[in-house]
């Protein structure tokens, strides 16, 4: 491995670190969502660095994409349910 | 204060664990006797150009058979517990809906059909290119995804999806036997020619298998998107 590749998978590295750390730590749900998904991403590029393409794009498909978007959408049930027992009228 | 203390002895452990995992670690200078067989003898054998398809479909073609399989079981469950509460949207619904902006309706009509065709070709070339039936499949999925984001109400036919499903999982298990009486066991790709390494028409029954596979897959998670959508109130 050369050292650009070196230095390109500890800077993604600390991005994973952070995304995840944001995700746990973070006050806004959507902003924990898309962290978690954005530690997926990152996962997928450090896969490829290690030279697993297949591994990386079953990553990228389902870890980043399908389950950010299944977050979402438990968190938009979620939302509603709340808002119906909430008892408001406007809806 | 003890719940902190224990919690914090388990991170130190656990950290300890992967500490001397990383410095004890040093990379291997040549494969492993397995690997070494596997990258020496899978162009001959299987005539497939990518090797951890070869490994993935035909010498571990059962634990694949076992994997779709499971993925089969959770799609079901999913179907079974949200088609308990299913109730077809309502005019009310429908108009309380927000609408989809211009940019993600006319997006997803151009793009959809492009990352469908992108997941064809991954895995019509599994055994060409990294990738195959179920980085295909999820990308058909996502492309699903995005269709049914632009417009939620949109309706699928619930017929077709399983029918699909069903029938390349029957279609599967049917090479496999086919394998079995006219090869050298039960999911052998060589009953049909080899063909030149590296051509798409090659690896006998490989790209067969993984094309089933895909469409499986693929099937299996846009029935579940689906599902989750469709149920709106439970």
């Amino acid at each position: 491995m050369s050292v650009l590749m070196l230095t390109m998978a500890v800077v993604l590295c600390i991005a994973m670190i952070g995304g995840a750390f944001v995700a746990i730590s973070g006050k806004s749900l959507p902003v924990a969502i898309l962290a978690a998904g954005l530690v997926s991403l990152v996962a997928s590029v450090l896969f490829l660095i290690l030279a697993s393409p297949d591994v990386a794009m079953t990553e990228a498909a389902i870890g980043s994409g399908l389950t950010t978007f299944l977050f979402f959408f438990v968190l938009g049930r979620v939302r509603k349910g709340e808002h119906d027992g909430c008892g408001s009228d406007h809806d | 204060m003890i719940k902190r203390f224990i919690a914090l002895v388990l991170l130190l452990t656990v950290g300890a664990i992967f500490a001397v995992l990383l410095l004890g670690y040093e990379p291997d200078a040549e494969l492993n006797a397995t690997a070494r067989y596997y990258a020496d003898h899978t162009a001959q054998d299987i005539g497939s150009a990518n090797i951890v398809t070869a490994i993935v479909v035909t010498y571990r073609g059962l634990d694949t058979l076992g994997e779709v399989t499971v993925l089969f079981l959770a799609a079901a469950i999913v179907g079974l517990v949200l088609s308990q509460g299913r109730q077809p949207a309502s005019a009310a619904t429908r108009r309380n809906l927000t609408p989809v902006g211009e940019l993600l309706a006319t997006g997803s009509r151009f793009l959809a059909p492009l990352i469908m065709l992108l997941g064809v070709y991954i895995f019509v070339n599994g055994h060409l290119t990294p990738g195959g039936g179920f980085q295909g499949g999820a990308v058909i999925a996502s492309g699903m995804l995005l269709l049914l984001l632009a417009d939620p109400l949109k309706h699928f036919s619930h017929g077709l999806i399983s029918m699909l499903e069903s029938l390349s999982g029957l279609l599967y298990v049917a090479i496999g036997l086919l394998g079995l009486f006219l090869a050298g066991g039960f999911l052998d790709n060589r009953f049909l020619p080899i063909g030149e390494l590296g051509s798409l028409a090659s690896a006998g029954a490989i790209p067969l298998i993984y094309s089933l596979i895909g469409l499986k897959v693929g099937a299996e998670f846009s029935s579940m998107l689906a599902s989750l959508t469709e149920t709106e109130e439970l």
